[in-house]
């Protein structure tokens, strides 16, 4: 296998660009699930509800101290006895990424809400606002300015976590991409070929991130 | 449901001889890969932080190939395509000689990419200390490894442990990646477990309650270590 | 409804019908009971499990496990008395047969599932209806025509299979000295073997026979050597239903005892559509006789 030939990437061309799409899709979805669920998450940990916020800490807390790979096998297993009718491992892993990546992104939050300054919480409050109006349009806003840097950071880290679908076989880029190098024999060209495509979208994303950051230094 | 519970599958043998040895290369990978990482890592974030221009585009380069390719392409990479461009003698010494091929690709594997993040993690931590220590050192007539050796390291460590301990954890649990390419870790020996005997439940919720404990308890006892060590009128903090 | 082997399958419902019903009273099956409100008979099966379970070139099941489960749902049409019940194919893996028989998703799995006793405290199976043990499979040429020609090369395993114990048994007990490289699964390992990075393979001969079936030189491969485990497949069925189970076992004994089941045998397997040429094996002959029973 001493010769390379790039042409595989090019034959199979099709085929891996539906993989790429199904990286692309399932990081879009498993970010605004993981963003819904972690600002509701981060919601309750800082609401002084001590009950809500103990669990959603123990929440937080237990899934960050799971591999995900774990935590998809979970999933893989425990949706359709939930659901109790088989759901393709599309929905299983979807909802392993969600409920993952929500933690993680509930911290993020938790941190961005903290760095609005506690003037404008009391301002907004003198202004009869109750808790959900104040966060709604006073803090939220101006915390996700904030944290956008680090949300895309994050999101970059979730488009490289996708890669792990593959434990399951769910056809992903990296598992398109391992399958035409399984089938013609062209491991080296085709994992290679795989590396770039990643790098280089997570080095465009990193670029924007820090575009993101100067824009947004004051 | 139609479910058996049955507890007892996690303490009887051969599962629970698994589960064990499952948990001893999880350990085995963590810390061999640990020990690589923190070594390189760190002597990249020195690199970044030095007035030589190659060496800190040098750390900058690794930093940004090994963050941005997925640790399990990386695997791959290592395990099915580096030996395939070595020459035919070492090629075939890797494939067949190699002791412990999966172990080892996989130590070396999450050891690099974990490098790249051990880095920015010291790098941040030496660049929290300030400029004003370098230039103190200076005046003092240290050498440049002096500097780095009596005043911005012992800080700089200081300050990044949250941040290390955190690393150190994400190299725990992506240990578990190396059931990708047939180390049977303590995630693939659940599975395992999971197969022979039909148990998902108790054998998963097995590997949940390991990884948690270990998880928390380093935590902990890193809580403690770093409040022994704080620097006084510093804040612990870590790169983004 | 689309059903595969249309005509076996009314063969046997005449056969099956001019015999009366001959298994017990539907009442006691909470699975019967379940199949008769819902009108349906859900089927588990595999997408990939060749020749036993695949997705061949239309959208429903088939394989010789699917054939066989087309005769046990003309029994329970009988038994039950309704001939409209609908099959509704259910698609499972290895990871989700469990949660979706022990929920109530299936009621019957047709798949390539090996019989264990300690699997036997979560679901029940019907006869052994196919055996697959460990051996090897080597370049032609090579040298290799056992486990013992093995000393001082390399064998391949996937990590974590029967297989694995069974060949470091085999090892150990003959104190070679052979040279292990776990590999994560069979694609993975087939690979180490076109690319000389292991001198054999060692897996169950069913998917060994598969695996060269699919190469790109089939005739470079062979399969050697004697079994080193035993590893019997059987249709997988509830727990806790002795009603059901019994009505499988009947249809399955069945088969059996009118020498049908070497006939779909031989479809799937001598050579099969997926040319995978695996001879019936005497202990699966001998398995078919001694599980015959008689009514």
């Amino acid at each position: 296998m001493s010769d390379f030939d790039f042409s595989v990437i090019l034959d199979n061309l099709p085929f891996l660009i539906e993989g790429l799409g199904m990286t692309f899709l399932l990081t879009l979805l498993a970010i605004a699930g993981g963003l819904a669920i972690g600002t509701l998450l981060a919601l309750a940990r800082l609401s002084g509800f001590a009950p809500l916020a103990m669990v959603a800490a123990a929440y937080t807390n237990f899934f960050r101290s799971l591999p995900l790979i774990l935590v998809i096998f979970w999933f893989y297993f425990l949706v359709p006895l939930i659901l109790g009718r088989p759901v393709g491992g599309f929905y299983s892993v979807l909802v392993a990424f969600i409920l993952f990546e929500a933690a993680y992104y509930s911290e993020i939050i938790r941190a961005g809400i903290s760095s609005v300054r506690s003037g404008q919480v009391a301002a907004a409050r003198a202004l009869g606002m109750n808790y959900w109006q104040t966060m709604g349009d006073v803090v939220l806003p101006q915390a996700f300015r904030a944290m956008t840097p680090v949300l895309l950071t994050q999101a970059i880290i979730l488009f490289q976590d996708t890669s792990l679908v593959y434990v399951v076989g769910l056809k992903d880029f990296l598992v398109s991409a391992e399958l035409v190098a399984n089938r013609d024999q062209r491991l080296v060209e085709m994992f290679t070929f795989a590396a770039a495509v990643y790098l280089v979208f997570c080095l465009l994303g990193s670029y924007a991130v820090r575009r993101l950051q100067q824009r947004f230094a004051t | 449901m139609n479910y058996n519970w049955d507890w007892s599958i996690l303490v009887s043998e051969p599962y629970m001889g698994w589960l064990l040895q499952g948990f001893g290369w999880t350990i085995a990978v963590s810390s061999a890969a640990w020990l690589i990482a923190f070594t390189l890592g760190s002597t990249l974030g020195i690199m970044r932080t030095t007035e030589s221009r190659l060496l800190r585009w040098i750390g900058t380069g690794y930093v940004e190939l090994f963050r941005n390719v997925p640790l399990l392409v990386q695997f791959f990479l290592w395990f099915f395509v580096f030996p395939e461009i070595l020459p035919d003698d070492a090629s075939r010494w890797v494939k067949r000689e190699m002791p412990l091929p999966a172990f080892t690709t996989a130590v070396v594997a999450l050891g690099l990419y974990t490098a790249s993040r051990v880095c920015e993690q010291v790098r941040s931590g030496i660049e929290a200390i300030g400029p004003g220590q370098r230039a103190a050192g200076k005046a003092m007539g240290f050498s440049e490894p002096q500097i780095y050796r009596y005043v911005l390291l012992p800080v700089g460590y200081r300050i990044i442990i949250p941040p290390l301990t955190s690393e150190f954890l994400t190299v725990f649990k992506n240990s578990s990646l190396a059931l990708t390419i047939g180390v049977i870790e303590l995630t693939a020996a659940t599975r395992q477990i999971e197969e022979y005997t039909f148990q998902g439940f108790e054998a998963f919720t097995a590997a949940t309650v390991i990884y948690s404990v270990i998880t928390f308890a380093v935590m902990g006892a890193m809580r403690v270590v770093e409040r022994r060590t704080r620097v006084p009128g510093t804040v612990a903090l870590g790169a983004k | 409804m689309k059903f595969g082997s249309t005509i076996l399958a009314a063969a046997a419902g005449l056969a099956l019908a001019g015999l009366g019903p001959v298994y017990a009273d539907a009442g006691d099956s909470p699975v019967l009971k379940r199949i008769e409100d819902r009108g349906v008979v859900s089927i588990g099966h595999r997408e990939t499990s060749i020749p036993f379970s695949y997705i061949g070139d239309g959208d429903t099941p088939i394989g010789y496990s699917i054939d066989i489960c087309g005769y046990i749902v003309e029994a329970i049409k009988v038994e039950l008395g309704k001939d409209d019940l609908e099959v509704k194919y259910v698609p499972v893996t290895g990871q989700t047969r469990i949660a979706l028989m022990a929920n109530g998703t299936i009621d019957l799995e047709c798949g390539s599932t090996t019989n264990n006793l300690t699997r036997q405290k979560q679901v029940s199976y019907l006869p052994t209806t196919f055996i697959t043990g460990t051996k090897i499979a080597a370049k032609k040429g090579a040298g290799i025509s056992g486990i013992d020609d093995l000393n001082g090369k390399i064998i391949g395993l996937s990590a974590g299979t029967t297989n694995e114990k069974a060949i470091k048994a085999a090892i150990a007990e003959r104190g070679l000295d052979v040279k292990i490289v776990t590999v994560k699964d069979h694609a993975q390992g087939w690979l180490a073997l076109e690319t000389d990075r292991i001198d054999a393979y060692g897996s169950d001969d069913v998917l060994l026979y598969g695996l060269i079936s699919k190469s790109k030189a089939p005739d470079d491969y062979e399969v050697v050597g004697e079994y080193l485990s035993f590893d019997p497949y059987g249709l997988m069925v509830p727990r806790n239903d002795s009603t059901f189970q019994r009505l499988g076992t009947v249809v399955v004994a069945d088969l059996m005892r009118s020498g049908e089941m070497a006939k779909i045998y031989a479809k799937w397997f001598e050579p099969g559509p997926t040319n995978i040429n695996m001879p019936l094996s005497d202990r699966l002959k001998t398995a078919f006789e001694i599980q015959a029973l008689p009514n």
